[in-house]
């Protein structure tokens, strides 16, 4: 058979990931450290992951509700209130969603028409501008610059807007820059987009992990709420990537017509997860804490590390990568990865695997134990001399 | 705790660099910090954590549990500073329970270590009795898991 005749041309037409050859290389080495990986090394903390095992033993396993269990939507609006100052309504304005993926899935299909034009920054995650393929609508890709420490600026926003552009992704703090915006800068983008008449989906999956002051959500923004869709999970706040447990929050007219969409392509998220999910928002502030402080302990080391070995690196001041520029050592992003990986046995990520204009940079994950990190950043140091 | 006494006691080969780093203080801080726990005995020593468990001819460790007699004006420091002067003697803890001192004794043989329980052990004044345990196994030595080989089981995904 020939199969492409059969498959979705839109489906087909979207990139392959590049990076996904150079893991394949990466997991079928031995030994190698690998500072490439995108999810906490904590595991799940044991009051949460008992949480669920007690709603397996209590045969909890049916189906919950479309928009999640009524207690977690209530405990979300109260953790989102507590932490940011922002207001919904458990019962319209909250939807519990398969990991943060499917609510951003969710809702750019909500809200993009074909032939939509959609702005988003890079470098950054690489879902966004596939799901907007999905949709019949136009990626417009604005790149964003070390000098301006990543943060996407008004002007760079204004000079992207056409009359077709209708929604703007946000993805603060930033993967893999570790970048964030602060409130003036919310503020600056803010006056942009409603002047514009645009609609925000805003990715803040890693908003409990910054580092130098509490993070600022747009939808806090005056004029934002009633244009932004706030999307967030569990994954990386709590440690449960595995879970797959993430939140949509919203005007209630589009968050309704999510929850219908969700309705049809996924029904409700796990049952077992939104009871552990509960005892997380409950009680899980003193876990939150203590990672976020052994994350910026680490940051501190490899940050520290890359700029006294020569390669610049980026203050980072949200998530747990940072992003150091190569451009110094005269090879491409992808030179110095594959290179680094078979001389010394270091995995780490290409910067040009999140944007073009990636290119030059590396993303290093340090979610990974301080003893690990250290024999990595060694190994780096020996691979710079030998270059 | 205090996190530079938290760092050292996981790993004390960290550079003074490296804790600057850690700790986002100045290594001139940090340089008098360690002087000064050093000086106040916070810090005894500094020494590499050994798994005994793959180590020929290691020894044997038991693990004794003594009820003794406390003395009018001491207690049971004065015992226990007798008790630990010995040095087959590795380690001596005052207990809340059904005994008072905990003790734990090195040696090379098993008839090593029981001829020291018997002879001097319990038969220090004093000491109304004696229960020794033989360490057959270590898992987990100071918060260090010693057959610790587990592999990153990540995936691979942004």
């Amino acid at each position: 058979m020939e199969y492409k005749n059969y498959l979705n041309e839109t489906i087909m037409n979207v990139k392959p990931s590049g990076i996904r050859r150079f893991f394949d290389i990466v997991s079928e080495m031995d030994d190698v450290i690998s500072l490439s990986i995108g999810e906490p090394d904590f595991k799940t903390p044991w009051h949460v992951r008992k949480a669920g095992i007690d709603s397996l033993e209590n045969g909890k396993t049916w189906y919950s509700p479309n928009r999640g269990f009524k207690n977690l939507c209530q405990e979300i609006s109260a953790f989102v209130d507590r932490k940011y100052s922002l207001t919904y309504d458990p019962e319209s304005e909250v939807l519990v969603s398969v990991g943060g993926s499917e609510a951003l899935d969710i809702a750019i299909r909500c809200i993009v028409n074909p032939g939509d034009e959609v702005l988003m920054h890079q470098p950054s995650f690489v879902c966004y501008e596939p799901l907007t393929m999905m949709c019949g609508a136009t990626p417009v890709v604005i790149d964003t610059k070390e000098e301006n420490s990543f943060r996407l600026t008004a002007q760079e926003l204004e000079s992207a807007i056409t009359p077709k552009s209708k929604l703007l992704i946000l993805s603060y703090p930033n993967n893999p820059t570790g970048a964030i915006l602060r409130k003036e800068d919310l503020e600056a983008l803010a006056e942009v987009v409603i002047r514009h008449d645009l609609i925000v989906i805003s990715d803040e999956i890693y908003s409990e992990l910054t580092y130098s002051g509490k993070h600022v959500s747009i939808a806090t923004i005056p004029g934002m709420r009633e244009r932004t869709v706030v999307i967030n999970g569990f994954s990386k706040a709590f440690a449960m990537t595995g879970w797959r447990l993430g939140y949509a929050m919203g005007p209630k007219e589009i968050i309704a017509m999510m929850t219908k969409l969700h309705q049809y392509c996924i029904m409700s998220a796990p049952t077992v997860a939104q009871y552990a999910a509960i005892e997380a928002l409950k009680n899980g502030d003193k876990d939150i804490e203590k990672m976020r402080n052994e994350y910026d302990m680490r940051r501190r080391l490899v940050v520290g590390t890359f700029n006294a070995m020569g390669l610049e690196c980026f203050e980072p001041n949200g998530a747990f990568y940072c992003f150091p520029c190569i451009k110094s050592t005269g090879l491409t992003s992808e030179e110095f990865c594959t290179k680094l990986l078979s001389s010394k046995k270091v995995a780490i990520v290409p910067g040009n695997a999140f944007g073009d204009c990636g290119e030059g940079f590396v993303r290093v994950s340090y979610s990974y134990s301080l003893k690990h990190l250290k024999v990595a950043l060694s190994r780096i140091k020996e691979f710079l001399e030998e270059l | 705790m205090d996190k530079l006494l938290r760092l050292l006691s996981e790993n004390s080969s960290y550079s003074t660099k490296e804790l600057s780093m850690l700790l986002g203080d100045t290594e001139e801080n940090i340089n008098n910090s360690i002087k000064n726990l050093e000086k106040q005995g916070i810090i005894k020593g500094y020494r590499a954590v050994i798994n005994w468990e793959d180590v020929q001819d290691s020894g044997v460790t038991a693990y004794i549990e003594m009820k003794v007699t406390p003395q009018r004006q001491t207690g049971f420091d004065e015992i226990a500073e007798r008790v630990m002067s010995f040095e087959e003697v590795s380690s001596v803890y005052l207990m809340a329970g059904t005994y008072d001192l905990a003790v734990i004794v090195k040696g090379d043989t098993i008839q090593e270590v029981s001829s020291f329980v018997a002879r001097k052990l319990s038969a220090m004044d004093g000491v109304l009795s004696t229960a020794t345990h033989f360490i057959l196994k270590r898992y987990k030595d100071d918060g260090v898991i010693l057959s610790d080989n587990a592999n990153d089981e990540r995936c691979m995904q942004f």
